[in-house]
């Protein structure tokens, strides 16, 4: 395979990612990374460098229309980024010192994880919690549109939060990923901010992490303009594509595809890393 | 004074707007650089396989803006996602803005802690 072939696959393979990711709401960076590893045997560090720019470009195409909408609540993005920028470049940081059949095992867990919780129905959001004092303090409270007017909610349990945030932050920085997933447990569940309001909102966060990590990863020389190339503008094209699309497509059996792929990935990652062959 | 305040709706408006124009200014220079790339480059062999990090002057902001003299493929692509990266960090810089003269003090630092963050290791202060 020379370079021009092997461009085309990449970018295929980032089309294709881009539009389920954003399809599904899960992001397609997470495919992307083991697909390069496993199907086309490019160095780990190399592939999650250049996942980490498409995600990037991922997240702020999208906040630029959320951030519009006006569902994202600017504060706790901000206050929360504190958490995840420290946590990015901590886990950047940590990822030159960790062998890549660790990491693998690692990214395999993370990819398991979330196939599983991309095929749970989300639960309801439960209103009515007091505020945290935290929270009224940094002034984290917030409303967003409904039909015929704006609903307020309250955002509690600040400091767990704030941990889990550190925690993605890490993750997002170690395996060159959005943490997406991990960033809405934190709001949704931990923070009890509506379910909208905390996608939105993590989704704009996601660029600000990943662009702490990429000073990391750039200086580390694992970001190859060659090989990124393909994956951000590949990706760029399918989550736009997808969101085109987004209103009547059959997420549901799609979320079960994504899902069903993330998870044989996510077992080949965690064989591959124990048998060491990464 | 409606209309001379800077609500946080019209700030969301304008960060809106940033990163849409930044994320299509870099997909334009990436994309521009990677047709000469594969111009150039196409035909021969990839050597991803083993990690060998990258030149010296690929893995630098100021390699990559100011680095070798004359244009290179590979650097216009690096200088297309170096715009990429910036998107974010000139977000967290307008809202530093965005807060000063909504006269948010604490807003102020917040943000400013993590754009320290971000400048330092676009920097390469964490890389060991």
């Amino acid at each position: 395979m020379n370079v021009l072939e092997l461009t085309g696959v990449i970018a295929l393979i980032s089309l294709v990612a881009g539009f389920l990711g954003s399809l599904t709401g899960l992001g397609g960076g997470v495919v992307i990374t083991p697909a390069m590893v496993l199907l086309l045997g490019i160095d780990l560090h190399y592939a999650i460098g250049a996942t980490l720019i498409s995600v990037i470009a991922t997240s702020s195409g999208a906040a630029a229309a959320y951030v519009r909408e006006g569902f994202s609540n600017i504060r706790i993005g901000m206050f929360l980024e504190i958490a995840t920028t420290i946590g990015a470049v901590t886990g950047a940081y940590l990822a030159a010192l960790i062998s890549p059949s660790a990491l693998a095992v690692v990214f395999g867990a993370v990819l398991l994880q979330s196939a599983w919780m991309s095929t749970r129905s989300h639960p309801a959001v439960q209103g009515g919690r007091p505020a945290d004092r935290l929270a009224n303090c940094l002034k984290l409270n917030g409303s967003f549109p409904v039909a015929g007017g704006t609903r307020a909610y309250k955002v509690s349990h600040v400091k767990t939060g704030f941990g889990i945030m550190f925690i993605a932050g890490a993750l997002s920085g170690l395996l060159g990923i959005g943490s997406g997933a991990l960033k809405v447990i934190a709001m949704d569940r931990a923070m009890h901010i509506p379910f909208k309001v905390s996608t939105t909102t993590s989704n704009f966060m996601i660029g600000v992490t990943a662009a702490a990590s990429a000073g990391v990863y750039l200086q580390r020389g694992y970001i190859d303009p060659g090989l990124t190339m393909p994956v951000v503008l590949g990706v760029l094209a399918g989550s736009i594509a997808g969101a085109r699309l987004l209103p009547g497509a059959p997420t549901r059996i799609l979320r079960w595809v994504f899902a069903a792929v993330v998870g044989t990935l996510a077992v080949e990652m965690i064989y591959n890393g124990f048998a060491g062959k990464m | 004074m409606p209309g001379q305040t800077l609500t946080d709706r019209r700030v969301d408006e304008i960060i809106g707007g940033l990163l849409r124009y930044g994320v299509m200014l870099s997909a334009a220079v990436v994309a521009a650089g990677g047709v000469w790339y594969l111009i150039q480059y196409g035909g021969s062999a990839p050597a991803y396989h083993v990690f060998r990090s990258e030149p010296e002057y690929l893995r630098h902001v100021r390699g990559i803006v100011t680095g070798i003299p004359g244009f290179h493929c590979r650097r216009i692509i690096q200088l297309g996602l170096l715009l990429l990266i910036s998107t974010p960090v000139a977000r967290v810089a307008f809202s530093v803005a965005a807060f000063a003269l909504q006269r948010d003090r604490s807003y102020v630092v917040i943000t400013l802690i993590v754009l320290t963050v971000l400048l330092l290791s676009l920097s390469g202060r964490f890389s060991g």
